[in-house]
Formats: C-alpha cells, sequence, structure tokens
C-alpha cells in the first residue's frame, strides 16, 4: 500500500481497516496529529485529505487511496509558518496545545473555502473542535486573523 | 523579605526559612539541608548556582520543578528565575529537572490552615507555617492547589539573584573589578568599561566560589519581565505540531501495550479468555497485571484492537453499584458523627432559627471527570540498574516511590522524566497508569514498554471529581440576610487520594466546605458544618476541587436568599463583604457589566462570588432565554491574584477556568450503573463547545498582600453565576448541577 504524506510517497504492509491516524502516528512516526477520541468527536487528529479537513481517526487507510495527505507537518513549519500557524502564535492561542493541531488543520481547509467568514461561518466550522483548556475565545480571534493575512498573503 | 540569610553551599534553599518562627515541631529536620540535586552530574566547566540553574559550555538551563499541565508553569518559572539572573528568553533551555525533596512546594501547606486569608494573625501564621514545614519534611513536589506561581515568586527571583550575584564575584575575582561596579545584562557581567563576561564563561570559576546569598531583590518598577505581557516558550511548537507531548515520545525497541482492567474501579479480575487476541496480527504478548490484562503489540492500535477481542468476567465493584445507592449515602452523612469540622459559626444561627422559620434548600453536586484530551500513556524500562519513566505527572517524587515499591529498586534508581502534559486538570495526580506499565515492563526487562489508554478506558479509570450535597437553611431580616446556615456533606477527595498514596488524611478535610466556610461575607448568623461521606467511588482532586461543588452551594444558596430578601444581588453581597480585596472584585464586576442597566425581555444578569486557593473572584454572567434553549452571552471576571506575572496568561487561564466551570455545569457528570462509569467518550461527558462559548472580559486586581495563582479559583463562581443568571431571565432556580437536566443550552 502506497500513501502520499506531505508530499511524500511512503510505503506501508497494514491492514486495510487500520485508522489512517493510526498510519501516521505508530507505523510513519507522524505525529503532528493526536489520539484524543478515536471516535470522531474531538477532532484532535484532524488532518487534509486532498486540502479537506477530515478526521484520521475515522478514516481507514484503504479508503485514501491515491488522495494526497497533509498533516500540520505539512501545512507549515516553525521556520515557515503557514497564515493559520501564524495567527495561531500572535494570538497565544495554546495552553496545553493539545487540541491545537486539529483546531490548526480544521481553520486552514475552513478558510481555504471560505476566505471572509461570519461569527456564524467561525461558530459552525469550528465546533467540532473539542477544546479541554477552553481557549475559544482566542480561535475566534485568531481564525479572524488567519484570514486577514491569508487575504494579504 | 528580599534578604537572604546565609546558607550553606550547595544545599541552597530560599523563601521559607522565616516563615517557621516559634514552631518546634521538625525544627531541626525542617531546618536540614537538602542536598541539590544538580550536583549529582555536574562536569568539571559546570556550575550549579542553586538548585536552579545550571551553566556549562553548553549554556544556561533553567530548572523548572513544576510540571507544565498546558498552564504555562515552565514559562513562567523560566521568568522568574531570567528576572533576576539578566537572562533574555532565547538565551536558555529549560527543563523540569529531576525529582527532588529541593523542589518542595513552599506554597501547598500554607492555605490548608482553618484560618481565613484575611487572618494575618499569630496563631493562623503560626499554622501556615507548621503545614508548610510537613510539606518539607516530607519533600512534596507537587504542581496543584494553584500553587505554582505562591510557590515560585520569591523563590525562583531569588534563586535568580543569588546566581547573578554569584556570576559577579568570579567576575569580580577574574579582573579585579569591584563588584559594586559590575552590572549584568543579556547573560553577561559587564564590566565599566562595556567589556563583557559571559554567564557561560565565567562559570567554571563561579564553581568554586562560595554562593552570594545576601542579596536584594529588585524593586517591581525595575522588572524586565514580571508584570508584562510574554510570549509563552511553547507557543511555536504547540502552534506546529511539532512539540512531543508524553504521548508523543518512543524509545528504540519499544513496543506498545493496551490493558484493560476492571472498569469497576479496585475489583478484581476472576478470568479472561484472550485466545481471540493471541493470534491477532501484531500481537506480541498478553501479560496479566493487576485486576487486569495488557496486550503487547508492535502498534497502538493493534494492542486497543486485541485487548477489546479478550474476553473478561469482572469482580463486583468495591462500592454501590448504582447511582441511587450512591446519593444516599451522601444523603444519610448529615450526621453528628459523620461531621467532619463546624468550620465557621458567626453569631448564633439556631437561636435565629428560633426566633422565626428558616428558608431550606437542598442542592447536588455530581461526580465529573477530568479527561484532558491527551489520554494518560507512559513509557517505563526495566533493568537492574535502573528504571526509566517517560510521562508527565504531577507528583515526581510519589512516582519514583510508588515504582520503587513495585519493582524493588530504590528510589534513587528511578528516573523520571516529566513530560509536557496535553491537560490534566488533577488527572495526573493518580498513578495507576504508570504502575500498570511498570508491571509490563517488569516482564520484558530491558524492554521500553509504552503503555496507551484508550478514551473508553481513560473515561472507565477516571478518578472523578466528589459528588455532594448541601442543604442550606437562612433567614432574611429587615430586607437583609440575616443568617446563612449550610451543611456540606461530600465524599473526601483528599481521604481517597491519600489512602491511594499510603497518607491518611490526619485531619478534617479542608475541601469539603472550601469556597463557603472562608466567604468574606458579614452575615449576623454564619455557620457551615462539612460532613465527610463515606467513601464511595473512589475520588480525586479535580480543577478547584471542593471549592467546585461547595462555592456552587453556598452562592447559590446565598443568592436565593437575597432574592427572598427583596434585595440586590450586587448590592447585598457588596454590603456583606467585609474584607477589601473581596469588595473591590465585586465594585468591579458590577463596574465591567454596568450592572443594574436595563437587559431587556427574556435576559437575565447573574453574580457569583468565591474564594479559592486564597484568590477571590467574582464573575457577571448574562443569559437570554431562547426558544431552543439558553444562551450564555457575556461573562465578566474580576480576580485578585496580589501581582499578575504574565497578563496574557492571566488572561488565558480565568478565560479557560470559565469554560471549564460553565460547561461541566451545563452537562457533564458521571453515574454509575453496574458499577461502572456510564459515559465512556465526550459524546456523553461534551464540556462547552466553541458555538456555545460567551464573550468574557478580564480584569486582574493587585490589592492582595500575598501573591495568588489563577489556574483554579476562576472555576467555582462559574456555575453559581450561570445559575443565578438563569434564574434571573426565567425564574427557574437550579439547584443540580448539570443544569441540563433541567433547562437546554443553545
Amino acid at each position: 500500500m502506497k500513501l502520499n504524506v506531505n508530499g511524500t510517497i511512503r510505503d506501508l504492509d497494514v491492514e486495510g481497516d487500520m485508522p489512517l491516524l493510526w498510519v501516521l502516528r505508530d507505523e510513519l512516526g507522524i505525529t503532528g496529529p493526536k489520539y484524543g477520541c478515536g471516535a470522531g468527536l474531538c477532532g484532535a487528529c484532524t488532518v487534509h485529505v486532498d486540502g479537506v479537513a477530515q478526521r484520521s481517526c475515522q478514516i481507514a487507510v484503504a479508503d485514501v487511496g491515491p488522495s494526497l495527505i497533509t498533516t500540520i507537518e505539512g501545512l507549515g513549519t516553525p521556520a515557515a509558518l503557514h497564515a493559520v500557524q501564524a495567527a495561531w502564535i500572535e494570538h497565544q492561542v495554546a495552553q496545553c496545545g493539545y487540541c491545537q493541531s486539529g483546531q490548526i488543520m480544521q481553520a486552514a481547509s475552513f478558510l481555504a473555502q471560505n476566505p471572509t467568514p461570519t461569527d456564524t461561518d467561525i461558530d459552525d466550522a469550528m465546533s467540532g473542535n473539542l477544546c479541554r483548556c477552553g481557549t475559544y475565545p482566542l480561535i475566534r480571534a485568531a481564525v479572524k486573523t488567519a484570514a486577514v493575512l491569508m487575504k494579504k498573503a | 523579605m528580599s534578604r537572604v540569610g546565609t546558607i550553606a553551599r550547595r544545599s541552597f534553599l530560599v523563601g521559607s526559612a522565616a516563615i517557621l518562627g516559634g514552631v518546634a515541631f521538625g525544627y531541626y529536620l525542617y531546618r536540614k539541608p537538602i542536598a541539590n540535586p544538580l550536583d549529582a552530574d555536574l562536569t568539571p566547566d559546570a556550575a550549579a548556582l542553586t538548585a536552579w540553574i545550571r551553566i556549562d559550555a553548553s549554556g544556561i538551563t533553567l530548572i523548572a520543578p513544576h510540571t507544565d499541565l498546558g498552564q504555562g508553569a515552565r514559562s513562567m518559572q523560566a521568568a522568574l528565575i531570567a528576572e533576576e539572573l539578566d537572562v533574555e528568553f532565547g538565551q536558555f533551555t529549560v527543563s523540569p529537572g529531576v525529582p527532588s525533596a529541593a523542589y518542595y512546594n513552599t506554597a501547598l501547606g500554607s492555605d490548608q490552615a482553618p484560618f481565613l486569608t484575611s487572618d494575618e494573625g499569630t496563631m493562623a501564621q503560626a499554622a501556615r507555617g507548621l503545614l508548610g514545614a510537613v510539606v518539607k519534611i516530607m519533600g512534596v513536589q507537587a504542581t496543584g492547589g494553584s500553587s505554582a506561581v505562591p510557590d515560585s515568586f520569591d523563590k525562583l527571583r531569588i534563586a535568580g539573584a543569588v546566581a547573578r550575584e554569584t556570576l559577579k564575584a568570579a567576575a569580580a575575582a577574574k579582573t579585579g573589578v569591584a563588584v559594586a561596579e559590575l552590572t549584568t545584562r543579556n547573560g553577561a557581567v559587564v564590566l565599566p568599561d562595556g567589556t563583557s563576561l559571559s554567564y557561560v564563561e565565567l562559570a567554571p570559576l563561579a564553581a568554586d566560589m562560595p554562593l552570594v546569598t545576601e542579596v536584594q531583590l529588585r524593586d517591581p518598577s525595575q522588572w524586565r519581565l514580571v508584570g508584562k505581557p510574554m510570549q509563552r516558550l511553547d507557543i511555536v511548537e504547540k502552534s506546529t505540531g511539532t512539540l512531543k507531548y508524553g504521548i508523543d515520545q518512543s524509545q528504540n525497541e519499544m513496543l506498545h501495550a493496551a490493558v484493560k482492567v476492571n472498569p469497576r474501579q479496585g475489583g478484581v479480575m476472576n478470568s479472561f479468555d484472550a485466545t481471540a487476541a493471541e493470534t491477532m496480527r501484531g500481537v506480541l504478548g498478553i501479560v496479566p497485571i493487576t485486576n487486569g490484562v495488557a496486550v503487547l503489540a508492535d502498534n497502538t492500535w493493534r494492542a486497543f484492537q486485541a485487548a477489546n477481542a479478550i474476553v473478561f468476567d469482572w469482580g463486583p465493584a468495591p462500592y454501590p453499584a448504582e447511582m441511587d445507592a450512591h446519593w444516599a449515602q451522601v444523603a444519610a452523612s448529615f450526621t453528628d458523627d459523620r461531621l467532619d469540622l463546624e468550620w465557621r459559626h458567626d453569631g448564633d444561627a439556631d437561636v435565629a432559627f428560633a426566633a422565626s422559620p428558616a428558608i431550606e434548600a437542598e442542592y447536588r453536586a455530581p461526580y465529573l471527570a477530568h479527561q484532558p484530551l491527551e489520554p494518560l500513556s507512559a513509557i517505563v524500562k526495566v533493568t537492574d540498574e535502573r528504571v526509566d519513566i517517560w510521562t508527565g505527572h504531577q507528583m515526581p517524587r510519589f512516582v519514583q516511590q510508588k515504582v520503587a515499591a513495585l519493582t524493588g529498586h530504590d528510589a534513587g534508581q528511578i528516573q523520571f522524566h516529566n513530560q509536557y502534559v496535553g491537560g490534566s486538570f488533577g488527572h495526573r495526580l493518580e498513578f495507576d497508569w504508570v504502575l500498570w506499565a511498570t508491571e509490563v515492563a517488569m516482564t520484558r526487562r530491558d524492554t521500553p514498554i509504552k503503555i496507551t489508554l484508550s478514551r473508553e478506558d481513560d473515561f472507565a479509570h477516571d478518578y472523578p471529581r466528589q459528588i455532594g450535597m448541601a442543604r442550606g437553611r437562612g433567614r432574611i431580616k429587615d430586607g437583609k440576610v440575616d443568617t446563612l446556615d449550610l451543611q456540606i456533606a461530600t465524599v473526601s477527595a483528599s481521604a481517597s487520594q491519600g489512602g491511594r498514596l499510603g497518607q491518611p488524611l490526619p485531619g478534617p478535610d479542608n475541601q469539603i466546605a472550601a469556597g463557603a466556610w472562608n466567604l468574606p461575607y458579614a452575615v449576623p448568623n454564619f455557620r457551615v458544618r462539612a460532613y465527610k461521606v463515606p467513601e464511595l467511588a473512589p475520588v480525586s482532586s479535580w480543577r478547584s476541587v471542593g471549592a467546585s461543588s461547595a462555592g456552587f452551594f453556598a452562592d447559590c444558596f446565598l443568592d436565593e436568599l437575597i432574592h427572598a430578601a427583596g434585595a440586590d444581588p450586587m448590592a447585598e453581597r457588596l454590603r456583606l463583604a467585609n474584607t477589601d480585596v473581596a469588595r473591590k472584585v465585586l465594585e468591579a464586576v458590577a463596574e465591567m457589566s454596568n450592572w443594574g442597566s436595563p437587559l431587556g425581555v427574556n435576559r437575565g444578569r447573574g453574580v457569583a462570588f468565591v474564594e479559592s486557593f486564597g484568590t477571590p473572584v467574582a464573575e457577571v454572567i448574562e443569559v437570554t432565554k431562547t426558544d431552543a434553549g439558553i444562551k450564555i452571552d457575556k461573562v465578566f471576571v474580576a480576580a485578585d491574584v496580589g501581582r499578575v506575572v504574565d497578563p496574557v496568561n492571566f488572561d488565558n487561564q480565568v478565560k479557560g477556568g470559565v469554560i471549564w466551570g460553565l460547561g461541566h455545569a451545563m452537562n457533564c457528570e458521571i453515574t454509575y450503573a453496574d458499577g461502572m462509569a456510564e459515559q465512556t467518550n465526550f459524546h456523553a461527558h461534551e464540556g462547552m463547545r466553541l458555538h456555545q462559548c460567551p464573550e468574557i472580559i478580564v480584569r486582574g486586581l493587585q490589592n492582595g498582600h500575598h501573591v495568588r495563582g489563577i489556574g483554579e479559583p476562576p472555576v467555582p463562581p462559574a456555575a453559581p453565576a450561570l445559575a443565578n443568571a438563569i434564574f434571573a431571565a426565567t425564574g427557574v432556580r437550579l439547584r443540580e448541577m448539570p443544569f441540563n437536566k433541567v433547562i437546554d443550552f443553545v
């Protein structure tokens, strides 16, 4: 089985029903996507499949096929930040930070589809991602800043 | 406060000796120096300048012994040292260090004394000193009780100043320039001619010099860092997915493990059948452990799958199997023989009730799970010579002791590598997952074993917040609250935890009535009695601990009395407030929320005030009643911590605490059926979602005389402020959490 992750083709020998999350974390050592609930309830495992935010714990790896997988490691790096990451840093959103990979991937996908979101749009797009620390007010602010940054870019 | 006496070389401990005066108990032991853990592996070029600062050729390392649970503890500790050491962010690395009695918590004990925070009298101070001494003697290195800042604030600045002055002395010895003519900045001593001598190059010389312990701390007007907005040390890594949490760690040749332990907490395993699991792909072993089984595999998911394929016969729970029996035990605990302590009795409540009948109400608070988003995990490697543990924990030395007792190693052979933690809220005060991993690792010596709990297993083995009830009786007179009489019965989280630690609670549990008995209110007749419910399901400390339940009971019942008196909820609390600090907190939220201004139809406003861990917090909440349910519009918060170390993090901690308090009050509880927690994942214990999050406006006040923590104190007022606001909007008085038993939220 082959998987295109962050622009690299990776060879795998795994069961087809293994969730993409565990392929990424345990087989490929890509730990940006987090295990939170294993049931599509929290969004910590969010990655992009062909640019669209998906819960990697709910995708059987056999179903990925030739689709392009992007994890937060492929979105941007400390040296080359994505606009959403830059906004997250500017607002110092993270507390424990464990949900933030998923939050950022969700926001990046959402803003790519909706560059000028209303407050309601933001609430609708981000409410599937759970944050136990309670960083929601800063997530809202950072999404708005990211929208501005993406427009400038 | 800012003078440090002469203290023995390399056994330097700071910030506590003066507190103890007059307490004879354990005096010698208390004063005995504790070895500096940094001395253990010093190379010739390295200097350990106190237990918090290590400098060698590779650079400056600051030790941050308080675990970073997401509350920003590492950054805070580094900033306090850096403030006096004159190093800038980017010039040092931060390490959690090794577990040591040197890092005993100087603030943990003092909060346990049965005196109001406003009481600065001799008895109160002596009791706080005595309890602090117990914590030191036990060498309790702990992160909790909102004590990281109170513990660190003086201690780490003094450590930074001691190191700075010692480095200046080294520079003076090297150059012949008088110390008085030397300055420091940017990690270097600067000579009058502008020449810089870096701390790194001075370290070998400083290592051989006596520590300069006569130091003067800087006036706050000179602070570069403290009190100013800071950027957290971990913010870039946490925004790019590059921070490695405990669950992201790996070791060479590591095996993965999943565990199934009797979900009836503490119940035994009668038998199991792992036939199906043994042949599943990737399975490398089935290992019985205490009350359960571990599956070893080459991948976490394969271990989970195989564990789920094992058929178990579990023994019964050592507590009532059904929830009704839990509540019946709580309800039966308002008796003289279960009276833990009468914490307060101003005036005479009995005389008041003899004169006129009481207003009565009963309140309830449920079990609640911690469930931080990072599931519990640990890597443990056992060899003949040592045991290595990689996990995040709030009490590192207890981990060492617990593991040593299991493996037979000396505690000194237990190498604990504390990790960044994806939230805790009290969850990582327990030990089960570390001990399970250790049991497995003992059967596979020399192989690192990584245990990961599934979310479902994490829920099943969460030690929840205490359940409890309160019976309130009160009286109003002339439009004022005249009598407030609270009986509070909960299981004791402190006793339950203490039992698992092998540390029986020596006296009353100060958490049962925390947030109620210590209200700074001058109610003419004010009585608070705490009743200890015999242990039911085992429970643990949950963010804000006792005040999360007792604060709700006390403030909401007070609100009922105020409404019965026909008084204004804010004006009456202000009238009752009997400390300046508390009054100013209430005045702040009144002003911020424009209290008294008209809100319009279907809207309501509620206020609550609770003091916990010495930090008074007032919150005003505005809600709207919609056809679909209650919408929480705005929250105004004022909190007084004496000194705000970092306004950015302060703001985040307050907002997070409010959201934590509101989310759980809205829709969370743990209930038991057939001895097992019925809630298995976030669909059934959801908390707040982003679309439900109100606008939260925060103000930090600095009128208090002591530096206090902020991680927990914003939690307790959130639930009562919400209930009081809902009453104002709907006329429905909520007396039991979660509120969605009665009303819907949008």
